[in-house]
């Protein structure tokens, strides 16, 4: 071993990127003949597999008064097809060792298990008999829907930040669907019915919407054996027509305050950037991806160095940008004020960074801290026979293909400081920006924390 | 409690397992090493597990552990908190860490190539026996966790488990939490002093796993714990009083669902009983979309999202919990389904067909428990920090497939006493009893 050097490390740093783009997964996919596509990724370290079937039907693709659906159908897909009662699907999974769960999302539906995997075959035979075979009956989906209102009060109604976040997104956008979230309105909860369900497992569960992705110690040929007697077996459909909706330009800053129990006041920002839209198009959306990785991607971030650690005007401070979606996005930056600071200092801080690497740039060694750990991260995710199965899924769904993982960190490799500064520069006037400030409201005074009572029970 | 734990592994000889060949030997200073060869990925992870948990927190001082640990990352030897990010940043590794009740913990994933895997290595070195524990970062980030502190006072889940705990535990650390006091009342000193005393090599656990050979694992174990301090004993710690009345606690909170926890003190790991208690808890409320607190609930009522049970296995006994959230007016309707589910299930236990599923999951999953490094390396963790026997893994599945329905049923009438229970509801402040 050596002692450290920084010349010898970013030397080793080049080495290490070419071997990590050397070393990715192995991976093979087929389109069936319903046009369900099927990738296999093989990671023969463990007798385990992941295997994830996804629609391509998020919130997104709902309509007025409907939100909330695409969740409410992911709920009821556990209930039972025409030879699988209620609740079977979840005792079968057990029984073989399973774990499993599904997600929705504002792009998609997911649904996944994983397991032993010598149960493979049952599995696929299990999830394709419910994109075909689901019933959907009034009484099962008067009890589940009670069960997502809970949800939503849970991670929604009683989370200030959740209704920050949910605030900000239908005040960005307010033609695209993107605006609503994912769990729906509650009123579009209340008033929803097996109905609307229905319609939209009709609308979006065919092969030509969906996609399977098979993950761990498994043979591809087998894979798309088993994938055409089962998955195969379901005949395709023509979708809806999905409009473009797209989003008007933004004419001025927009602002709120929200008031909700919490603690401590908090500022969200949101800018309208453009998304990822061809690998090998725009360097825009790499440039603002690594923007956002100066800024907030490790403690020495700009925004924990400066405004955090430096000013000391947050205690906390973030930024987030997606760039891989199907509906446009937000650059957000985020933060809680230190005490004696206010939601404004901190918005003026925040702002201060982009402002000061829009005018100044950012350094070198910055840029190549970043690079080096997109890098290393690009290995660290090969740990997770999950974690590879949900990224190849998440680049399929949204256009592109699971094989531009290694081509969209060479692109991002190739950013220089000069792209950064310039996108700082352009994309965060004024204008399209939203800004939802929390305004907290403390808990009433007859909270009576310290109080217990000692009953008897039986 | 450690002279015990390490006495237990003493008796297992270090014989290369069936299932993982877990390779385990002792450093100079005494650090016991937990090591996995696993080449097919470059790269290296390591936790290093210390008897410096927040058990150890006195009166007053709640946080200290968990204090002590932030700090490590915050400047050592001569390296500021942005020159030692600088280094694992740089080389792409990652470094975490955390203080629980019983265990601290400091983590690294790394790149295994030489020059990266040198650099990370000495800066995780630097942090664990060098920390300097600078005063103005130190005041910087006691006020951020007094903050973290006040906001997590005013959420209705944070309320209720905070109120189970001290309604469990009472003056035991397990039931003392950091509030917005302790932590103002932090001083560098008291944070020297917990390093200087807790983070010894005697009682550390160097888990490592990944693409590096035995012989550069053992090199690594040694600069980690070489020089890290004498140590002192550790302090004494008061036994888990037994409870034979549980409390009653309401705490009204404007949030729209009542939080709800039921539970109380149950085992310590080791217990004889803890597979029984693993098997029929998967029946009870541990079994994801298939237990029988899932069924009643959510499944058959819709009042809840997420219901659930668990048993937390700790150096003492952790608690057994119920855990739910519901709609606030409906909280005395949710409570009595629980209750009546798990009455039911005490006096009656699982059926024969109950037993056989839970068995079967738990058996038929065993492969996904140990499918990654990450997850094989908190295996290596829990093995050495609670002196579980080298073949734990190995005997994994045998010792959940031999547990019969009287041992489930019998380690649940002694472990889960319903006079014991406690209750905490926050949200409708006068949901109804029993």
């Amino acid at each position: 071993m050596h002692p450290f050097r920084i010349p010898g490390s970013f030397a080793l740093m080049l080495a290490t990127l070419v071997f990590a783009s050397a070393v990715s997964a192995q991976t093979s996919e087929r389109l069936l003949a319903n046009g369900m596509k099927v990738i296999v990724i093989e990671d023969h370290r463990a007798p385990t597999v992941a295997h994830m079937a996804w629609y391509r039907a998020g919130s997104i693709d709902e309509v007025n008064g409907k939100t909330g659906v695409a969740h409410v159908l992911e709920h009821l897909m556990f209930k039972g097809t025409k030879t699988v009662g209620p609740g079977e699907f979840s005792r079968q999974v057990a029984a073989m060792g399973g774990r499993e769960n599904a997600f929705t999302s504002r792009d998609y539906t997911g649904y996944y298990q994983q397991l032993h995997k010598s149960h493979l075959a049952k599995v696929m035979e299990l999830e394709s008999d419910r994109m075909a075979n689901l019933e959907l009956t009034a009484e099962e989906f008067s009890r589940e829907i009670k069960v997502v209102m809970e949800e939503r009060r849970l991670r929604t109604e009683d989370q200030a930040n959740a209704l920050v976040y949910e605030q900000l997104m239908a005040a960005a956008f307010i033609a695209s669907p993107v605006r609503s979230p994912v769990v729906g309105w509650m009123n579009d909860l209340q008033s929803m019915r097996v109905e609307d369900t229905r319609e939209w497992y009709r609308n979006w569960y065919a092969p030509n919407n969906a996609l399977l992705v098979v993950a761990g110690d498994v043979d591809p040929k087998q894979v798309f054996d088993l994938a055409d007697k089962t998955y195969g077996r379901v005949p395709s459909r023509a979708l809806p027509a999905r409009k473009p909706q797209i989003e008007p330009a933004q004419r001025g800053v927009r602002r709120l305050r929200i008031k909700a129990p919490a603690e401590n006041p908090s500022v969200l920002m949101g800018f309208r950037v453009p998304k990822l839209e061809a690998v090998d198009g725009s360097d825009d959306a790499y440039a603002l991806e690594l923007l956002s990785a100066v800024l907030d991607l490790d403690e020495n971030g700009r925004l924990t160095r400066s405004v955090v650690r430096g000013s000391r005007v947050a205690n906390r401070a973030g930024a987030g940008y997606d760039m891989v979606a199907r509906g446009p996005v937000l650059f957000l930056l985020s933060g809680t004020p230190a005490q004696g600071k206010s939601t404004e200092d901190v918005e003026a801080a925040l702002r201060g960074e982009i402002t000061r690497i829009a005018r100044d740039g950012v350094g070198d060694d910055e840029l190549r801290r970043v690079k080096a750990q997109y890098v290393a991260s690009r290995v660290y995710k090969r740990d997770s026979v999950f974690g590879q199965a949900m990224e190849a899924a998440g680049l399929e769904i949204s256009g592109f293909s699971h094989t531009d993982a290694d081509a969209i960190l060479e692109r991002i490799r190739k950013i220089n400081v000069r792209q950064i500064q310039d996108v700082a520069g352009r994309y965060f006037d004024e204008d399209s920006l939203t800004v939802v400030t929390l305004d907290p409201q403390p808990l009433p005074k007859d909270a009576n924390a310290g109080k217990a009572t000692l009953r008897t029970r039986h | 409690m450690l002279a015990i734990a390490t006495f237990v592994a003493a008796l297992w000889p270090s014989l290369a397992s069936a299932v993982l060949p877990i390779e385990h030997w002792k450093t100079a200073a005494g650090a016991r090493v937990y090591f996995v060869h696993a080449p097919s990925i470059p790269m290296l992870d390591i936790s290093i597990g210390l008897d410096a948990g927040g058990r150890y927190d006195p009166v007053g001082k709640e946080g200290l552990a968990s204090m002590t640990n932030a700090m490590l990352a915050k400047g050592a030897g001569d390296l500021d908190e942005s020159a030692m990010a600088e280094r694992f940043a740089m080389v792409g590794a990652e470094h975490g860490g955390g203080a629980g009740d019983d265990r601290a913990s400091v983590t690294l994933r790394t790149l295994s190539s030489a020059a990266e895997l040198e650099t990370a290595v000495s800066t995780l070195q630097l942090m664990l026996t060098r920390p300097s524990f600078p005063q103005t970062v130190l005041t910087r980030e006691k006020e951020r966790a007094v903050q973290g502190l006040r906001e997590a006072q005013a959420k209705p889940g944070n309320i209720a488990r905070r109120a189970f705990n001290q309604a469990l535990y009472g003056a035991h650390p397990y039931g003392r939490d950091s509030t917005p006091a302790t932590v103002a009342a932090l001083g560098r000193e008291d944070l020297v002093a917990f390093w200087r005393d807790n983070y010894t090599a005697s009682r550390a656990v160097v888990a490592m796993i990944g693409a590096i050979t035995r012989e550069q694992a053992a090199q690594i174990a040694e600069r980690l714990t070489a020089d890290l301090p004498a140590g002192s004993a550790p302090p004494a710690v008061p036994e888990v009083a037994r409870i034979d009345q549980g409390r009653e606690q309401r705490i009204e909170h404007p949030s729209t669902q009542s939080h709800i926890l039921i539970g109380l003190p149950a085992i310590a790991w080791g217990d004889p009983d803890q597979f029984a208690l693993l098997v029929g808890n998967y029946v009870l409320g541990g079994g994801g979309f298939v237990s029988r607190l899932y069924d009643e609930v959510r499944e058959k009522r819709g009042l809840a999202y997420s219901v659930y049970s668990y048993f937390s296995p700790s150096l003492q006994p952790g608690p057994f919990t119920i855990g739910l959230q519901t709609a606030r007016e409906q909280t005395g309707t949710a409570l009595q389904v629980v209750r009546d589910t798990l009455d039911h299930f005490l006096k009656a236990g699982p059926t024969e067909q109950e037993l056989a599923a839970a068995k079967a999951n738990l058996v038929g999953g065993f492969a996904l428990r140990i499918d990654s490094n990450r997850k094989i390396l908190d295996y290596l963790s829990l093995i050495g920090f609670y002196g579980l026997p080298l073949d734990y893994l190995d005997r994994w599945p045998e010792r959940v497939s031999a547990v019969t329905m009287q041992q489930v049923q019998e380690a649940f009438k002694r472990h889960v006493r319903p006079q014991a229970l406690s209750t905490i509801v926050v949200g409708d402040g006068k949901a109804p009893g029993k």
